[in-house]
C-alpha cells in the first residue's frame, strides 16, 4: 500500500461535487468538514467495479469523523454527537 | 449537486416501522439467486447498486426492496448477455400460465 495521503487527526473536507454514475459518498456529507479517524487501507474502486471494470488503481478508504452540528446545521447547540462515514480518498481534500 | 433517488439520508421522514416481518419465499429465493451470482463471480454488489441507482425513479419508488434486487439482476444479466429480456419475459409468461398470475 502506498503511504496514505491523510493521517489520523488531519482535517479534511468532502468534495462538494457530483459526477454521473455510481458513487459511495452520501449526499449529506458532501461539502462538510471533518477529520480522519482511521485509515482502513487500499481497496478496489467501487465506482469502477460498478461498471464491470477491475477497480484498479485501488483507492485508500478512510473512516471520517464529523460533528453532527457540522453535518445538519440545526443540530442542538452544545451537542458532542459525532457521525462517522467511510469515504474514499478521491472524495477528500485538505481542510 | 443533485440527490439521487437512493440517497435519502437526512430527508424528513416519519417514524421507522421497526416491527419484524417474515420474508416471503420469493424474497428468500431472490436473495439466494443474488448470492449464487456473486459466488460464481457473475456480478458484484457494486454493479447491483449501480443498477438500482440508474433505475427509473418512479419505478424505484414503486418497487419493494427485493423487487428492486430482481430488477437489478435482470439489468446486469442482460447487460452481460447471459439472458435477453425476451428470454426472461418468455419464462415469466410460461410460469404464469402454469401457476397463475402472482
Amino acid at each position: 500500500m502506498e503511504s496514505p495521503r491523510f493521517k489520523p487527526g488531519e482535517r479534511v473536507r468532502v468534495r462538494a461535487e457530483d459526477h454521473p454514475g455510481h458513487i459511495r459518498t452520501p449526499f449529506y456529507v458532501r461539502g462538510k468538514a471533518g477529520w480522519i479517524e482511521r485509515v482502513y487501507g487500499d481497496f478496489l474502486n467501487p465506482e469502477a467495479l460498478a461498471y464491470g471494470k477491475d477497480g484498479l488503481p485501488e483507492k485508500t478508504l478512510y473512516l471520517v469523523g464529523f460533528d453532527q452540528k457540522e453535518v445538519w446545521g440545526q443540530y442542538p447547540a452544545g451537542s458532542q454527537d459525532k457521525l462517522f462515514v467511510d469515504i474514499y480518498d478521491h472524495w477528500l481534500e485538505p481542510a | 449537486m443533485a440527490r439521487r433517488h437512493h440517497d435519502l439520508g437526512g430527508l424528513p421522514a416519519g417514524p421507522v416501522d421497526q416491527t419484524e416481518h417474515a420474508l416471503s419465499d420469493w424474497e428468500i429465493l431472490a436473495d439466494a439467486v443474488n448470492q449464487a451470482l456473486g459466488e460464481k463471480k457473475i456480478k458484484r454488489t457494486d454493479e447491483m447498486r449501480r443498477a438500482r441507482e440508474d433505475m427509473d425513479s418512479e419505478l424505484y419508488r414503486a418497487l419493494s426492496y427485493y423487487e428492486r434486487w430482481i430488477a437489478s439482476m435482470e439489468t446486469i444479466l442482460t447487460e452481460k448477455k447471459i439472458f435477453t429480456s425476451e428470454e426472461i419475459d418468455r419464462k415469466v409468461a410460461a410460469f404464469e400460465k402454469k401457476w397463475g398470475e402472482p
